[in-house]
């Protein structure tokens, strides 16, 4: 025998690993969950992904998380205003659900930790693979979240807004989506606290045929938070996914979506705002699979990185085989406001098919002294038309959303973000 | 109003010199056309009046209204009352026209002390400009500038410059791209802005603009110089002889 010693487990290895052994007892979970949350653990066990994990190249995640506070159950917090006016809110406080399941017409509501407790959500945990690592720590802690079932031929006019808001200590949520045939809903997602946390949150989302979904992530956690968060969803025949994310602050953010869009003549439209500042790491990870014929994506991801903030967006799009006609543009435009900054982009194509139309670009910017001086010229001062330029480049990612109360909405947040970071 | 005194210039990355000893008076309520082959300094002098940053003041003074503007940045110009109207206005994407002329309008009222506009004052005002252009207000719905023809950036030049009502404007090369009709609407929009205490600079290539812009003044610029100063008149000459007879006379 001649085995490698694994390498000794950094302080953030150990807290997890010794977390699990405090927390088991308070896990919700029949058999079958027990089983999925010991598998879990074994693969965190292993340790944390490094850069020489190709899928975490750029977030070197053993080095990077340094916050892994134990959990604070005494730790109190209240849900958020929402970000839309007509919204039925589904809070998750500290990672338990909150307040009674309400009732809508068409939709069924169940917390995760009853799904938990019956074993009915036994075979959604686990990791994908070994490099999900977010899986598997969710899998193995994931105490509550909300399970959101639209059924067939609904077309809800509320918005959901699923909060996951973060007391100090840990938590980690599931938000379960499922939309029937035909059906319409919006869904906001929120990452939100105010002190110093880690969570990871994994919200599954399945898409029947001829529906649609609109998903808006909005992230603005303190910068001393780490967030591990993934969207994983399943596109249905002539269905269409809009999936918005807005990254506003963290420590430590990795975003993984992963979309399968599985059915023909499916649409997959993403739209993605990274404004990142201070000391700061943010990670949006996108794999993209396109394995049916007819579907049609789009990926726009705008960012704005100053102070000495660093950023990563990954974009894998995988035509297989069989998906013949598959239209998909992906692009990534990023402007550093600093010296300091910096932005990685790695756009990746994988295309098994012959009859496609595919492309990729990405871009890294300053701000353009030209536009820059024309504003100067028509007397509006340096910061604000700084401002102004930039507000502009982020902006054109919000309005292709083309809905009147969600580009209010996110340009507010906006403007708030440039207020405090301008 | 404007008096630039042995004015000397250069690009800052490079070095080079571009205006070389430029002397030049426009007083208030004269319209002073300069023209002057490719290369002369033309645009060079454009954008030194307006303050841009890639060229440098290394000698000489630019007095407006007997002060010295070499120490203010373009905002400050601006709102002092200096308006250039680019040859080729930007494409600024994601900034509506509206919302920009909005923010530019006001930023000078603040920056002169005044209230910001009511939004349906200045909504009356763009139409009011617009109409007499014979410009879409659709159109300034849309980014700004992008998409519009070269006719109608120069129309939106001109917009600007009725909306902000400025005291010295610098226009450079607004005959470039402008077929027949558009010239004469963007020139009636000029000669509409006309007046005792408003002074104009249009550069000019061609004559064809002086018919439609008549200048109270001529100066032809070479090599970053003035070289010779006439009245209207001496356009029609350069438009006969070209402007090797001048340069020769000059040297």
């Amino acid at each position: 025998m001649n085995m490698h010693a694994p390498p000794q487990r950094t302080v953030a290895e150990t807290a997890l690993v010794d977390a699990f052994g405090v927390r088991l007892s308070d896990l919700p979970g029949d058999g079958a969950v027990t089983v999925k949350r010991d598998a879990a653990i074994e693969q965190v066990k292993a340790g944390l992904p490094t850069r020489h994990v190709e899928a975490w190249h750029y977030t070197d995640l053993r080095r990077l998380l340094t916050l892994v506070p134990p959990h604070d159950t005494s730790s109190v917090t209240k849900p958020i205003k929402a970000l839309l006016a007509e919204t039925v809110v589904l809070p998750v406080l500290n990672g338990v659900a909150h307040g009674k399941a309400p009732v809508v017409e068409g939709v069924t509501l169940q917390r995760v930790s009853e799904t938990l407790a019956e074993g009915s959500c036994a075979r959604a945990l686990g990791a994908r693979d070994a490099d999900d690592t977010i899986g598997a720590i969710n899998s193995a802690f994931v105490t509550d979240g909300w399970f959101v079932d639209v059924a067939p031929g609904t077309a809800v006019a509320a918005a959901f807004e699923l909060q996951n808001v973060l007391g100090a200590g840990q938590a980690h949520v599931r938000f379960p989506v499922r939309v029937g045939d035909g059906a319409s809903v919006t869904i906001v997602e929120r990452q939100s606290g105010a002190a110093a946390a880690f969570s990871t949150s994994v919200a599954n989302l399945l898409i029947g045929r001829d529906a649609t979904v609109r998903w808006l992530i909005v992230q603005d956690l303190p910068d001393t938070t780490a967030l591990l968060s993934q969207f994983n969803a399943e596109i249905g025949e002539g269905s269409s996914l809009s999936l918005f994310l807005m990254n506003e602050g963290g420590k430590l953010v990795r975003q993984e979506v992963r979309v399968d869009a599985s059915g023909q003549r499916s649409d997959f439209q993403l739209r993605g705002v990274n404004l990142l500042s201070g000391d700061t790491h943010t990670d949006v990870t996108m794999v993209l699979d396109h394995s049916a014929p007819n579907a049609g994506s789009r990926e726009l991801i705008r960012n704005v990185v100053t102070g000495k903030a660093r950023g990563v967006f990954q974009g894998r799009i995988n035509v297989h085989q069989i998906a013949q006609k598959t239209d998909a543009k992906m692009a990534c435009n990023t402007l550093l406001l600093s010296d300091d900054a910096e932005f990685s982009a790695k756009p990746e194509l994988e295309i098994f098919a012959d009859d496609v139309q595919c492309g990729h670009g990405a871009t890294v910017t300053e701000i353009n002294a030209n536009h820059l001086f024309y504003l100067k010229a028509r007397g509006v001062d340096d910061k604000s038309a700084r401002g102004l330029l930039v507000k502009a480049f982020v902006a054109e990612a919000i309005e292709q959303l083309d809905d009147e109360a969600i580009v209010e909405a996110l340009e507010a947040r906006l403007e708030d973000w440039f207020a405090t970071h301008g | 109003m404007l008096e630039i005194r042995n004015l000397h210039a250069r690009i800052a990355s490079t070095g080079t010199e571009i205006i070389r000893g430029l002397n030049l008076t426009v007083k208030a309520g004269e319209v002073a056309a300069i023209m002057g082959p490719n290369g002369s300094g033309k645009s060079t002098l454009s954008y030194v009046l307006a303050g841009r940053d890639d060229y440098e003041v290394t000698e000489g003074d630019i007095l407006y209204d007997g002060q010295s503007i070499l120490e203010m940045d373009p905002s400050e110009r601006a709102a002092a009352g200096i308006f250039l109207a680019f040859q080729y206005p930007m494409e600024i994407p994601g900034v509506a026209t509206m919302e920009f002329l909005k923010v530019a309008l006001n930023a000078q009222r603040k920056a002169r002390g005044e209230e910001p506009l009511k939004i349906p004052d200045f909504i009356k005002r763009v139409k009011d400009a617009a109409g007499s252009l014979e410009m879409d207000m659709a159109m300034l719905k849309r980014p700004l500038n992008v998409g519009f023809s070269g006719g109608e950036k120069k129309r939106a030049e001109i917009l600007q410059m009725k909306l902000l009502q400025p005291k010295l404007c610098v226009l450079d090369e607004t005959d470039s791209g402008l077929d027949i009709d558009a010239l004469r609407i963007v020139a009636d929009g000029v000669n509409a802005l006309r007046g005792p205490d408003r002074a104009m600079i249009v550069i000019t290539h061609y004559q064809r603009l002086l018919d439609h812009i008549v200048p109270d003044t001529v100066h032809v610029l070479y090599r970053g110089q003035v070289i010779k100063s006439g009245d209207k008149t001496l356009a029609h000459e350069l438009e006969a002889n070209g402007y090797a007879g001048i340069i020769e006379e000059a040297a």
